[in-house]
């Protein structure tokens, strides 16, 4: 019985967006108020999905206890009250959102290997969303 | 096809505790959630059918049939209720979210009349909840 559980987490992080490849003009021109030298910050929302088969005796798909564990470690300790860019993951990659999203989706999938990852969505901001999955989206998106 | 969905809220207490482990094991895996004086949540119930737009009525199904539905078939079932210990379906399985889930879409299955059972999503709390497509 294949079963979806999703859960969210917080963090609050500063980024820039700016790529040095770019020209200054180009920078502002394609990054807009994001390109403010000094950054600008987010309460970000990750929404984290795995499925799988409930265990039988204690009927859930994962150790909620273990996910949240893992998650709150690798990704909430690591990016919260801290600056995007300077994380080692966007030592060359601009940390817009779609990027923050297949980080982290990359981060659970090779550390969390007791279940299937479904799907990532980070929220930016109440406005903003974002989802990365390995798996077809029209799969993913038949079951919305 | 369009996907149509309905809310219902019910607050329930429950716990999990797995009689044939030992009060450490289950304080290990359950945590919190293991003390058998029980705790509760307000859960949220979203019921998601598929259908067709009829082209007189321009509904897919008749909303107040739904509402009826789950609120006989669930929240009259499950609301200010030990999940535990009053409802039948968690004698034999704890009631987590996920189980809770399959539960619902099992009490609506063939229950809801000129629509399909598409999806079950219970939360738990805001942050939690679990989903379920009627897949084997």
């Amino acid at each position: 019985m294949k079963v979806y559980l999703s859960r969210r987490y917080h963090f609050s992080a500063s980024h820039r967006l700016h790529n040095d490849a770019y020209t200054p003009e180009q920078n502002r021109a394609i990054y807009g108020k994001c390109n403010n030298p000094h950054g600008h910050g987010h309460n970000y929302v990750v929404r984290v999905t795995v499925s799988g088969p409930m265990d039988p005796v204690t009927g859930m798909v994962c150790n909620l206890g273990e996910l949240d564990g893992f998650v709150r470690r690798v990704i909430c300790e690591r990016f919260d009250h801290k600056n995007l860019n300077l994380d080692s993951a966007f030592e060359k990659l601009v940390p817009t959102t779609e990027n923050l999203c297949r980080e982290i989706y990359r981060i659970i999938k090779s550390g969390f290997a007791h279940v299937m990852l479904e799907d990532v969505r980070v929220d930016e901001t109440s406005n903003n969303s974002f989802e990365y999955s390995e798996r077809e989206w029209h799969l993913i998106s038949a079951r919305q | 096809m369009l996907l149509l969905t309905r809310k219902a809220e019910f607050s329930a207490a429950h716990y999990y505790y797995v009689d044939a482990w030992s009060a450490e094991e289950n304080l290990r895996l359950f945590g919190k959630c293991a003390n058998r004086n029980g705790h509760g949540h307000n859960y949220t119930l979203e019921v998601t059918i598929e259908g067709k737009v009829d082209p007189v009525s321009g509904f897919v199904m008749d909303l107040k049939a739904l509402k009826d539905t789950i609120e006989r078939e669930v929240v009259q079932v499950y609301d200010h209720r030990h999940l535990n210990l009053e409802v039948p379906e968690f004698r034999s399985t704890l009631p987590t979210t996920e189980n809770i889930a399959v539960a619902i879409w099992h009490r609506l299955a063939g229950k809801i009349q000129g629509a399909r059972l598409h999806r079950v999503r219970v939360y738990e709390m805001p942050d939690l909840f679990a989903d379920y497509y009627g897949e084997p």
